[in-house]
């Protein structure tokens, strides 16, 4: 009886690492599904759906983790389907860099019905003035109406876009 | 009237270009009458290109007049031999196809474009579109060139601003 498992890998990025961990992966039959795989400095980080037989996915992985020096977690019996819903609102944010944009932003709109589907940020700007940089793709479940107005509770200095999501299907 | 059954990739038909459309007569109506059918009973389809049913015409159907959060929009649109004559401007965009279940991803299409096309006569039309009625004509014509918005697909991670190097 085949099952889905989530396995998640981090550890330092290094030249094939995805490719070397999907071979081990695909000769024992584990097919993947889906994945999210990122390198942010000077890491990378891999989160892999994985359908298999009953195997030991650690045992499995367990060279591969020695040799490239990766972190491993297993979730086991993760559930079948991956079925995400649709983002319907998109938002950007930034501002001059300082601690607790991210804290202080996704309470505000988390008040406000936001549910995260995807989030990344990044700092840009020159080390004297730095930027951060915020973007987020979610679920606006009380309306996007509700989104931009908690918004005015934000901070001064921090811009924040908030766009609706209207998905073509066609 | 009939609703026609989609094709879904890998039907290779969806990766072939599709024909002028020569002859303005009435099994064409008769063929749009039961495009427009399958297009309504696609949930919320705002658009169906006629090689989605298998029949390799320059032709397609779009209508976003109905939406819930309303759009600029020409109300129901027959686009027999449909060209882009113009475009303008670039947006990222949420899509998803009837040919594609189960996926939606962003993809960059021009903001307002102007269009040229037949009617049910044969007589040609042209008139300028934007927003979300133009990148829904996009989608459609891209069809009758084998082309699915998984062939524009962009990252998630390409956002709207310009990374830039954080310099030491
Ligand atoms: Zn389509």
């Amino acid at each position: 009886m085949k099952k889905w498992s989530l396995i998640t890998l981090v550890g330092a990025d290094q030249a094939g690492i995805v490719a070397q961990v999907t071979q081990i992966l695909a000769a024992d039959d584990c097919e993947l599904g889906e994945t999210s795989m990122v390198r942010m400095g000077g890491s990378f980080s891999m989160m892999l759906r994985v359908r298999h037989d009953d195997m030991d996915l650690g045992a499995l992985l367990k060279g591969i983790c020695e040799s490239l020096n990766l972190h491993l977690h297993v979730d086991e019996d993760v559930a079948s389907n991956c079925e995400e819903t649709d983002p319907d609102v998109n938002i950007t944010v930034y501002g001059a860099d300082r601690s607790g944009i991210v804290a202080e932003v996704t309470a505000i709109l988390a008040d406000a019905g936001l549910n995260i589907i995807d989030l990344e940020t990044a700092v840009a700007g020159t080390a004297d003035k730095p930027i951060y940089i915020m973007t987020i793709e979610g679920q606006a479940l009380q309306g996007v109406d509700a989104l931009t107005e908690a918004a005015k509770k934000i901070s001064k200095g921090i811009e924040l876009n908030i766009v609706p999501i209207q998905t073509l299907r066609a | 009237m009939t609703v026609l059954d989609i094709l879904q990739y890998p039907d290779e038909r969806l990766k072939q270009s599709s024909k002028t459309v020569e002859i303005f007569d009435q099994t064409l109506k008769d063929f749009v009458t039961d495009l427009e059918e399958t297009r309504l009973a696609g949930p919320g389809a705002v658009g169906i290109a006629a090689p989605q049913v298998g029949c390799a015409r320059r032709l397609v159907i779009v209508d976003v007049s109905q939406l819930k959060k309303p759009v600029d929009n020409h109300g129901y649109l027959l686009l027999i031999n449909p060209e882009i004559t113009k475009w303008q401007g670039m947006e990222k965009g949420r899509e998803g196809c009837l040919s594609v279940p189960d996926y939606t991803g962003n993809v960059i299409r021009a903001e307002s474009i102007r269009i040229r096309f037949q009617n049910i006569e044969g007589e040609w039309i042209e008139f300028d579109s934007g927003g979300y009625e133009a990148r829904a004509i996009q989608h459609e014509l891209d069809h009758l060139d084998g082309m699915l918005f998984l062939d524009r697909l962009v990252s998630r991670r390409s956002d709207l601003f310009t990374r830039k190097t954080y310099k030491k």
